[in-house]
């Protein structure tokens, strides 16, 4: 099975974000950057798919810039087999990051696409779904699960309330949600094959669509900091307090 | 110009809290926009629910039937609802970031090529909503161009709908759809068994974090504190990642978003991304022996102690309290 992984490059979880004082971004000095966490379980969950499948390729798709090469030669050496990164310079709303990797499925006809179902810097948790409609293929978010028997793929969703359980037939879009795997780290001999691992370079330009943001960040602002209360001494203390003085039992 | 159409998401034979929340952003951003605010119900017979809804002050409900539109299906749904979309001619499509509303409508804005605002919490009277990013470390205001812009809002940023005194029209709509070029299939929703209340509905939330340590005790330290407060119980990302409880009770930047009355959090040290989901509550409590915690730094009442033995203690104070 071929598998295309498209990856996002993010800010550390861990790391605190500063709104720059003029609200045009975050500072970005002193920031670590690593593949977004739910791509990297979706990297791992195509290595597994081919280990258990024993044959099939991994191809994994970033579109950014120049430096976001970093995170895709992680992912090689995780254990994809080659990259593609479409640099881009400015920014893109998802409706354009759909758009282009729209573009990469129908060069590289993939039989499925697993990306992480959210990316934890924008936070928007659109560009699954809207390639899925957009190739008009069915799309299974927040996956727990995939089992592929009979030609169909089966996965178990996270949803409100419970476990939801859908099938279809591939070629299909998932997106991954915590419990589906643990990713591996990359080892030191994958480290050093990844370095000779194809990571080709396409100019988002030339790719003939329509890139122009439909969704603009005017300006960000920091949130109101909510300030520490206090320290209380006991469990009576803690519920009498929250009974005569916040009022809340 | 200005009108919005609501997508109202059911359970069984109700509404929950998070529809009637979509139901008062959609009139608020209707009327900041200057038009009117309707509703949708979608599924294979939906005609009292559609009546139900009709109460809560839209100026019409459009109830969709189909029998492919029975269960939910991502694809059914947006083949259906973005022909009904156009057909009213709506500027926005609004739904509550549930795990429906996440799932459905990215696709209906590839479907509908409109863009898309994830997650709001405040609607502004210049045409720019406001959304938060980086796990609510940093809010944006944005502004999108197009006839058409889908919007999900942050199920805790707005207060529910209430019974307006008036019924609106409700209109049957059959759904334009081909059962054949369908290709999803719903094969079970395994429903997580529990008598209290929705996470996201709670008027008091008890999480517990790592700091419990297994599963079991979750169920014989942290649950007597939950029932003795008829509590909504959650846990951080760390108690899901350990296997300690399902994935649906995360709370936090990738799980749920809960802004209670009272937010208690037990064994959590307060990672980034679980403030990004708890935050917004009006008193939170921290119990953690570890005083350098970073929940500290958002509770309004700490209390810095081993919880195996203070959760026990405050269930205790708590009874002593209701039968004084």
């Amino acid at each position: 099975m071929k598998i295309l992984v498209p990856v996002k490059r993010v800010p550390d979880p861990a790391t605190t974000i500063r709104v720059l004082p003029d609200g045009s971004g975050i500072a970005t000095d002193n920031i670590k950057w690593v593949i977004n966490p739910f791509d990297e379980i979706a990297i791992e969950e195509a290595l597994r798919i081919k280990e258990k499948q024993g044959s099939g390729e991994i191809v994994l798709c970033s579109i950014g810039q120049i430096t976001w090469q970093e995170q895709l030669r992680t992912g090689l050496a995780m254990g994809a087999d080659r990259a593609i990164l479409v640099k881009s310079d400015q920014p893109l709303d998802t409706l354009a990051i759909a758009r282009i990797l729209v573009k990469v499925v129908n060069d590289e006809k993939p039989d499925l696409v697993i990306l992480g179902k959210q990316a934890i810097d924008d936070d928007s948790n659109q560009v699954g779904q809207m390639m899925a409609e957009m190739l008009g293929w069915p799309q299974a978010t927040f996956a727990s699960q995939i089992e592929f028997a009979d030609g169909k793929c089966k996965v178990t969703r996270e949803v409100d309330g419970g476990l939801e359980t859908i099938a279809f037939p591939l070629p299909a879009v998932v997106t991954t949600d915590l419990r589906l795997n643990e990713p591996r780290y990359a080892s030191l001999p994958g480290i050093m094959k990844a370095r000779k691992k194809e990571l080709k370079e396409i100019a988002a330009e030339s790719l003939g669509i329509d890139l122009a943001p439909r969704l603009r960040i005017k300006k960000l602002t920091a949130p109101p900091k909510r300030e520490a209360g206090r320290k209380v001494e006991s469990a009576a203390e803690l519920v009498q307090l929250l009974h005569s003085d916040a009022k809340v039992i | 110009m200005g009108d919005v159409l609501v997508f109202a998401e059911y359970f069984g034979e109700h509404f929950p809290k998070t529809t009637l929340v979509a139901v008062n952003a959609g009139l608020e951003l209707a009327k900041k926009r200057g038009g009117s605010c309707l509703a949708v119900v979608a599924g294979a017979d939906v005609g009292a629910l559609a009546s139900e809804l009709a109460k809560f002050g839209v100026s019409k409900v459009i109830a969709l039937e189909h029998p492919a539109l029975k269960d939910y299906l991502a694809d059914a749904y947006a083949i259906a609802i973005s022909a009904l979309v156009k057909k009213l001619g709506s500027e926005y499509l609004l739904a509550t970031a549930t795990a429906v509303g996440k799932d459905l409508m990215p696709r209906l804005a590839a479907r509908l090529d409109a863009p898309m605002a994830s997650d709001i919490v405040a609607i502004n009277d210049d045409n720019t909503l406001v959304r938060p990013m980086y796990a609510g470390n940093a809010l944006a205001t944005i502004e999108m161009e197009g006839l058409i812009k889908v919007v999900t809002v942050r199920a805790t940023a707005f207060d529910a709908a209430q019974p307006s005194g008036s019924v609106a029209p409700v209109e049957k709509v059959p759904a334009e759809l081909d059962d054949g070029a369908l290709k999803m299939q719903f094969v079970a929703f395994n429903q997580t068994k529990s008598d209290r209340p929705q996470l996201t509905e709670a008027r008091i939330v008890v999480s517990g974090g790592r700091g419990l340590r297994s599963g079991e005790n979750f169920k014989t330290v942290l649950e007597p504190l939950v029932d003795e407060l008829g509590a909504a119980m959650g846990a951080s990302r760390a108690a899901v990642d350990a296997g300690f409880v399902p994935n649906d009770l995360q709370v936090g930047q990738t799980g749920k978003v809960v802004a209670p009355e009272l937010y208690i959090a037990v064994g959590i040290s307060g990672a980034i991304q679980h403030l990004a989901g708890m935050k917004d509550s009006k008193t939170i409590v921290a119990i953690n022996k570890d005083p350098d915690a970073p929940i500290f730094s958002v509770a309004d009442f700490g209390l810095v102690a081993d919880l195996f033995k203070a959760v026990p203690e405050t269930v205790e104070e708590l009874k002593k309290l209701k039968h004084s």
